[in-house]
């Protein structure tokens, strides 16, 4: 009874018109990242109450009249902020990427790593690790990873395109294959790496993290981030057509070579910003879209603003957990994503099967 | 009649081949505003190809095609598609979409790029979708429907794109009787309001019966065209398809039949039918 009752309000939602989806999905969700910020930024190890926190906020943007003391106002704008920030904004890029890339694949399971981003980002951080050039410049690490993973994009989807014929199905066999190259260059240098000390940092940055961001991290990575996701956002029509195939969006009017290499330039430079000062964090760009869906449908209109507000949720969240947990200590948030992901992630796909042999 | 008026599709020449093989070879067709074709041929003739071609679907390597006297080339794909339709012959994946989501897509070329659709458009929807009888699906997923009601929803979509030339693939296939029918009496009472029609029908008698004129096609080549009575003879039924057929006026719908009675005896391929054929 409760499950039908629960369907029939999904196909509610679903039935409603786009605008109706955007206003009521985009403001639950809003409201939701709101909350769960001003949550995150009141927890650590110092704990700040939730009044005190949004008072900063506010006399952030220049209302005054809360009380606060000097240091929560410094934890909070120095070190819980711009992590809190950056965060989201990678949810933000991973969860429209990986929307984006289920379309252009047609296929609910890709992610957004599918082109070889995150294994190009990882090669660059690797070897800037490895030959020592984090310590050059302060922002050597995200530079190196941000180089690495667009250059990998661009070999994947230089092969699809070769013979000015372009596939999906090759560019989905370049990625699979440039894919394994990176893991096989990184687990190289690892090997052959005599530093332990730089082997941990490596480790680390695999593991994907966002400890002690700054907000020269939130300057380098917001700008890609919000105009990949703005770019795709209102490409999003052409792309429900695309997921119907080259031959169909074409008849209908879509220009699909030029469409599609514009959808995933902004994906690309979205998520290889987002790897750039995160490292990789897995399965966000897979649960979140696959989620909404279910709830929202596939319209894209629909699906990726509300992938960009959800992945930043799942993001913030899982990171809130990561260095609250085992306090003083700190978890890695991409392993966390993984690790509560994965299983979460199966116990959809079962129940769905479930489902569709029930329809 | 006046004859000045160019015809709605204009095909010459059109040449296409992947590799070594030839898939259309020179094919020549036109279709004048407010007239059904039917294109005829057996499997792997070019049918789908050639409506692929003409849709602007593919790149040609030869010939040229001009809708309403523009040459297709100075067209952009989103001007072509807001005057010409094309039913698929199938739809593989349709990613989760409903039905009236699926039907509203159609409106994509008739739409500005920030544009959301609005009432008019949902109205133009549901018409479409009640002209073929899957309004009452317009919540499911296509992909929970039936091979037939699918394709009537695609028939759907195509007509709301209320284009001027709807082009069929194999519109009928996957139809039980009444639905072949309809369908394709819902597309001839269309054309006689001044749709131009194109469709790749693989029943000869229903081919005879909807359209005004046949192209029968075969590895790539046109090998006949005119009204139907001069097309569907017993001699070329057996060159083209390699069947023995009978060919009557049925009184019944009073149109031409066509009874298949096998597979034609002295049938020998190529040499023979080319030449049957002129
Ligand atoms: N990409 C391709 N590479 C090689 N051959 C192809 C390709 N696409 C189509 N063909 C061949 O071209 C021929 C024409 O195909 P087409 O789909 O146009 O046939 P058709 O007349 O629509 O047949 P059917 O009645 O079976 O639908 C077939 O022999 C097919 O095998
Ligand atoms: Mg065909």
């Amino acid at each position: 009874m409760l499950r039908v009752a629960a369907l029939s309000r999904i196909e509610v939602y679903r039935r409603a018109g786009v605008s109706v989806r955007l206003v009521l999905g985009g403001g639950v969700l809003s409201l939701l990242i709101l909350a769960c910020a001003l949550v995150s930024l009141s927890l650590g190890p110092v704990g700040i109450p939730v009044s005190h926190v949004a008072s900063v906020i506010l006399a952030l943007l220049g209302i005054d009249g809360g009380e606060f003391s000097r240091t929560e106002q410094l934890v909070i704008e120095q070190i819980r902020l711009p992590r809190i920030v950056v965060g989201a904004a990678v949810g933000m890029a991973l969860g429209v990427s990986g929307a984006t890339m289920q379309g252009l694949f047609r296929n609910p399971m890709a992610d957004p790593g599918i082109i070889g981003v995150s294994a190009g980002g990882a090669v660059g951080a690797v070897a800037a690790i490895a030959l020592g050039a984090t310590g050059l410049f302060f922002l050597a690490l995200p530079t190196f990873a941000f180089v690495g993973a667009i250059s990998a994009t661009f070999l994947v989807y230089g092969i699809a395109a070769v013979g000015g014929h372009f596939s999906m199905a090759t560019l989905l066999l370049a990625g699979v294959a440039v894919n394994a190259f990176l893991g096989a260059i990184v687990s190289a240098i690892i090997i052959l790496l005599p530093d332990n000390e730089a082997l941990r940092e490596i480790l680390f940055w695999l593991a994907g993290g966002l400890d002690s961001r700054s907000w020269e991290h939130v300057r380098i990575s917001v700008p890609l981030i919000f105009g990949g996701a703005a770019v795709i956002t209102l490409m999003a029509r052409d792309l429900n057509l695309l997921t119907l195939g080259d031959d169909e969006a074409r008849s209908m009017g879509v220009r699909v070579g030029y469409m599609r290499t514009v959808l995933m330039t902004a994906a690309a430079l979205a998520t290889g910003a987002a790897v750039a000062v995160s490292g990789t964090i897995a399965f966000v760009g897979l649960v979140t879209p696959h989620i909404l869906r279910l709830v929202l449908g596939p319209d894209h209109r629909v699906l990726i603003p509300m992938s960009a507000i959800g992945g930043a949720i799942f993001v913030v969240v899982a990171d809130t957990f990561a260095r609250t947990v085992i306090q003083p200590a700190e978890f890695r948030v991409g392993v966390l994503t993984a690790f509560v992901g994965a299983p979460f992630f199966i116990l959809l796909l079962i129940k769905n099967k479930r489902q569709a042999y029930s329809l | 009649m006046q004859n000045r008026r160019p015809p709605a599709i204009d095909a010459q020449e059109l040449f296409f081949k992947v590799e070594a093989k030839t898939l259309l070879d020179g094919v020549d067709l036109h279709a004048d505003h407010g007239r059904m074709v039917g294109l005829i041929g057996p499997n792997g003739a070019g049918k789908s190809t050639f409506l692929r071609a003409i849709s602007g679907v593919l790149r040609l390597q030869g010939g040229s095609i001009h809708l309403d006297g523009r040459d297709m080339q100075s067209l952009t794909s989103r001007e072509v598609a807001a005057d010409m339709a094309i039913v698929p012959q199938i739809l593989p994946y349709t990613h989760g979409f409903t039905v009236m989501e699926l039907v509203l897509m159609g409106r994509y070329p008739h739409l500005g790029r920030f544009q959301i659709e609005g009432k008019e458009d949902a109205r133009i929807a549901w018409d479409a979708m009640r002209l073929t009888e899957t309004e009452q699906f317009s919540d499911r997923r296509l992909d929970t429907l039936s091979g037939g009601e699918r394709q009537r929803v695609i028939v759907s979509r195509a007509l709301a794109q209320l284009p001027r030339i709807l082009l069929l693939d194999e519109p009928t296939a996957n139809l039980d009787v009444l639905q072949q029918l309809k369908v394709l009496g819902l597309v001839r009472e269309l054309v006689d309001e001044g749709l131009t029609a194109i469709a790749a029908i693989h029943d000869l008698t229903l081919a005879a019966r909807f359209c005004d004129r046949l192209v029968l096609l075969s590895e790539g080549r046109v090998l006949a065209a005119g009204q139907p009575n001069e097309i569907l003879t017993t001699d070329r039924i057996a060159a083209a398809f390699g069947v023995e057929a009978a060919v009557y006026r049925d009184p019944n719908t009073g149109s031409l039949a066509i009874s298949l009675i096998g597979p034609a005896e002295a049938h020998k391929p190529k040499a023979n039918g080319r030449s049957a054929c002129v």
